[in-house]
């Protein structure tokens, strides 16, 4: 297997666990405020590097130089492909942005050491193919937002019920995985069970109620950082999709397909703004899941087109929200707030990212969008005419959203509610993300289509490969007999 | 230098200068720089002309060179090519007797508008904020009007969408405003649905997006419509249904008054010229399409002769001067609409651009007329009102109910809200109500901590 040519991985890893442990020792909070940026930026290098290292290697996949991993375990545990190779300079962002827009004020109540603990889990899961060790990391990030629910004396009987079925789920399913299964040689149970799973992990209809109880009880920063990467979405990819026939990847998209217009109906009756976001979130999350199954290589190239804009576009969106929350406390969408003269780049930057994510011309989600509904229509023309539905939904949520947040009566406020420099350079780096990518979209796409097209053939070659061998083991049985 | 590549140039000119004037207004704006009035004015100004004169030269050309379709063939955005599978996205501008005459009136009337609402807007809080949508409009409606794809139309035609939507809201100290630029974004996000699907339909009917695909390799308005007569029903019906969505026609005309909120040069170039137009254009572009389906071709006329009924009426009984001028607009365009629907092509465009301007004289004129009206009742002492060679008759019951329904605005807001908004409304709250027994369930009590939070319980303000 190619190798890159630093152990950018094993870095983009270790670092965030060092970091978590040097920073829960500190009891300056300020000083563990800017100590996790400190790291949070290294890390973000680190991943930037892999994915700049791996794109000049031309390669479907590699390893790190110097793989210690590997040195003592014999085995290749962090690998990464086309498909996770942006996914984490994007995890990393998005610690990365969250942490650098946490004001002072609400330090106190924000866990720097258990960010950077589910930083590093986050990469690890990104950076692994194996189906055990994704499974254990998926459970693994269960840990720092059920602790955060309990340290705030939250009720936590709906998100460990959904999580406990979800670990429950995924490790039976794995259990009852043969060694042959492949898309032309299904495990049925197994991959029910697996795609049950990976689906609550998703949040798709009607298991998704976990998702908004995270949001009503859980910080906003520790609900973002644990939804937004989308990690059902990448166990579905990682364990489901190389052992799913086509039907019943189709099956998903069509209950995908479900959750996303019900998840944007609900959006536009939400009157919180948080529970808002959640279903604007979900909904896109399961457009992203619609793409993913429909294993045809344009609608697949367009859901991880959309994976990666709605990551930054939704994160930007959240953002956003979350620093209008600091300074306001938690938004009723039942009035209007009348923020924009005290926060216009706020606001601006929530209605672009807003925009963003129902792929508006111009932005970086448009393009991704128009491939996934012709990916879709190209499948079944009714589910392409779904996702244009969703995607009508989304934008009259957002922009609802923004007019009750920005407009309305001038918020009379004694001290000034402006932008923080930090602030200010999350919303620069999001509009050059968002506009940038909207701009130049085809080095994305082109890398986006090529690495479904390999997750495609790898499919087929593994369902060949499954049937070759199946067919070689006959042959013997019938000579031996 | 070839007079194809002085063709190109200048394309490439009017396509871009809206595109400078947003970036030079946006940039600033992102990195919390505050330009000044004038400065703002200037650009405006340098580059509406810039773009106006670009288009006037290649208007001069095509008349010198006797050329009727100009392609500016900018590439592919993206595009996708493998074995099977081919995905474009193509930038195509098309220069000709279409959309030339509209993308110079764009220029004219915006340059109008803009040097208007310097002066109007003068020290406004939103001033800013106005310019930046101004650029946006612009710019949305240059690439509609040049657009050779329908992917580049519908790019054009969302920018459009936006901006007024948001300049509707201009005045967002005050509910009403908003309300109503929701009202419009809502009923635009519908009609772009509509738009996408169509051409979702017509990539899978043809192939591509292209124009010249669609209506065969005639310039307009002599192409003819490579599909069949059902495809082209279906297509069209999609197309109709966004147009109607555009340009305020019946069912969707309740968004025209509402419009209205904005400021007045945005009600005058935006929903009263050109937003308002955008569909009848759009119309225009795919009129071949009516010539292969007599179906498509008799909704249509039926649509504009319903809108131009309907316009009639309401204009005549707004008591307000921009709400009537509205109807008005709404009453012609639902004309124009019929003159497309007969085939009278180049009359709907030159009633179009006389319309436009006209209304955007108008709207424009509309408030110092009041004022000057005001001004002579103050001083001839007495109402103005009243008119003695006329004097008011008993009314018909028949005309009394006319009057009611022209008042109410035939009640086309109330039937889509009775019929779609709140039976959606009410069905997602059932939902919502639904999940809140579950999580209460699961939970063992209540589950849901916003609805016991007060806005403002946790300010930044209660900390400092």
């Amino acid at each position: 297997m190619p190798e890159l040519h630093l152990p950018w991985l094993e870095l983009s890893v270790l670092l965030p666990v060092l970091g978590a442990i040097w920073v829960s020792m500190l009891k300056d909070r300020e000083r563990a405020r800017i100590h996790s940026i400190v790291i949070c930026i290294l890390t973000q290098i680190c991943a930037t590097g892999e994915w700049l290292d791996f794109a000049s290697l031309g390669t479907f996949e590699a390893h790190d130089h110097w793989d210690v991993f590997q040195l003592i375990l014999h085995r290749d545990v962090f690998v990464i492909d086309e498909l996770s190779a942006p996914l984490l300079p994007l995890g990393a962002l998005l610690y990365l942005t969250t942490v650098l827009t946490t004001l002072r004020t609400k330090i106190n109540r924000f866990s720097f050491g258990w960010t950077l603990f589910s930083e590093s889990i986050l990469l690890a899961t990104l950076a692994c193919r194996h189906p055990w060790l994704i499974i254990l990391l998926l459970t693994v990030a269960i840990i720092p937002p059920f602790i955060e629910l309990r340290k705030r004396n939250q009720n936590t009987r709906v998100f460990s019920l959904h999580m406990g079925l979800f670990v429950l789920l995924l490790v039976s399913g794995q259990l009852l995985v043969s060694a042959d299964a492949s898309p032309t040689n299904p495990s049925i149970i197994a991959g029910c069970l697996l795609t049950a799973g990976a689906l609550i992990r998703s949040g798709i209809c009607p298991l998704h109620c976990w998702m908004t109880d995270l949001f009503e009880k859980a910080t906003l920063g520790t609900a973002l950082l644990f939804v937004t990467p989308m990690t059902g979405a990448y166990a579905v990819i990682r364990l489901v999709f190389p052992i799913a026939p086509t039907w019943a990847l189709q099956s998903i998209a069509i209950l995908s397909l479900i959750t996303a217009v019900y998840a944007a109906g609900m959006a536009l009756v939400q009157r919180d703004s948080r529970r808002f976001f959640c279903y604007l979130f979900l909904s896109h999350s399961s457009l992203v899941l619609v793409g993913l199954e429909m294993a045809k290589p344009i609608g697949l190239a367009g859901a991880l087109c959309v994976w990666l804009s709605v990551g930054i576009s939704i994160l930007g969106f959240g953002l956003a929200l979350r620093s209008v929350e600091a300074r306001t406390g938690r938004l009723t969408l039942a009035n209007f707030h009348g923020l924009y003269e005290h926060t216009p780049f706020l606001a601006g930057m929530f209605l672009l990212t807003g925009l963003a994510a129902i792929g508006f011309p111009g932005t970086i989600g448009f393009i991704g969008m128009e491939l996934l509904v012709e990916g879709a229509v190209e499948v079944y023309p009714m589910i392409g005419m779904a996702v244009v539905v969703a995607a009508m939904l989304n934008g009259i949520a957002v922009v609802k959203a923004y007019f009750h947040i920005f407009t309305g009566t001038r918020h009379t406020a004694s001290i000034s509610l402006r932008c923080r420099p930090a602030e200010r350079i999350t919303i620069l780096i999001m509009v050059v993300l968002i506009i940038g990518g909207g701009i130049v979209p085809q080095p994305g796409v082109e890398s986006r289509y090529h690495a479904a097209r390999g997750l495609l053939e790898h499919r087929e070659i593994h369902g060949e490969r499954t049937n070759h061998t199946q067919a070689s083991e006959t042959d013997d049985v019938s000579k031996d007999q | 230098m070839t007079t194809e590549s002085v063709l190109h140039l200048l394309g490439l000119i009017v396509v871009t200068t809206p595109a400078v004037l947003l970036t030079a207004l946006g940039l600033p704006f992102l990195m919390g720089v505050q330009l000044s009035e004038t400065a703002q004015a200037r650009l405006t100004k340098a580059c509406v002309a810039t773009g106006l004169l670009a288009a006037v030269a290649i208007l001069g050309l095509m008349l010198l060179t006797g050329s009727r379709n100009v392609p500016i063939e900018l590439g592919n955005w993206v595009s996708i090519e493998h074995e099977h599978e081919h995905f474009h996205f193509h930038l195509k501008f098309v220069f000709d007797r279409l959309s030339v005459p509209f993308v110079i009136l764009s220029f004219v009337l915006c340059g109008t508008v803009g040097a208007f609402a310097t002066v109007y807007l003068h020290r406004e809080k939103g001033y800013g904020r106005f310019f930046l949508l101004y650029a946006l409009f612009l710019l949305g409606m240059v690439v509609s009007s040049l657009a050779g794809t329908i992917e580049t139309l519908f790019f054009g035609w969302e920018l459009v969408g936006l901006s007024s939507a948001l300049l509707v809201a201009y005045f967002h100290e005050r509910p009403g405003p908003v309300r109503n630029g929701h009202r419009v974004w809502t009923t635009y996000r519908v009609a772009d649905a509509a738009f996408l699907i169509a051409a979702l339909t017509l990539h899978h009917l043809t192939g591509a997006g292209d124009f010249s695909g669609l209506m065969g390799s005639g310039a307009w308005p002599d192409g003819v419509a490579a599909i069949g007569s059902w495809q082209a029903l279906a297509v069209g019906s999609l197309l109709l249904l966004a147009a109607a969505g555009k340009s305020g026609m019946v069912p969707f005309s309740g968004w025209l008054p509402r419009a209205m909120e904005g400021p007045t040069p945005s009600s005058a170039v935006f929903y009263g010229a050109l937003s308002i137009h955008l569909g009848t254009y759009l119309l225009l572009r795919v009129s071949p399409l009516l010539d292969v389906s007599l179906p498509l071709r008799l909704a249509v006329i039926a649509l504009g002769l319903v809108s131009a009924i309907f316009g009639t009426l309401a204009s005549r009984v707004q008591s307000d001067v921009k709400n009537a001028l509205a109807f008005a607009s709404l009453a012609q365009v639902g004309i124009i609409t019929i003159e497309i629907g007969l085939g009278l092509r180049y009359i709907a465009l030159i009633h179009m651009i006389g319309h436009a301007c006209l209304r955007t004289l108008q709207l424009l004129r509309a408030p110092s007329v009041l004022r000057d009206h005001q001004m002579l009742e103050d001083a001839v002492g007495q109402h103005l009102t009243g008119d003695e060679v006329n004097p008011p008759q008993p009314a018909t019951n028949f005309q009394l109910w006319l009057y009611r329904l022209a008042l109410q605005r035939g009640n086309l807001d109330a039937f889509l809200d009775d019929w779609i908004v709140y039976p959606f409304v009410k069905t997602f709250q059932l939902f919502d109500s639904l999940e809140r027994r579950w999580t209460d369930l699961l939970s063992g009590g209540a589950s849901r901590e916003s609805d016991m939070l007060s806005p403002y319980s946790d300010t930044l303000e209660d900390m400092s």
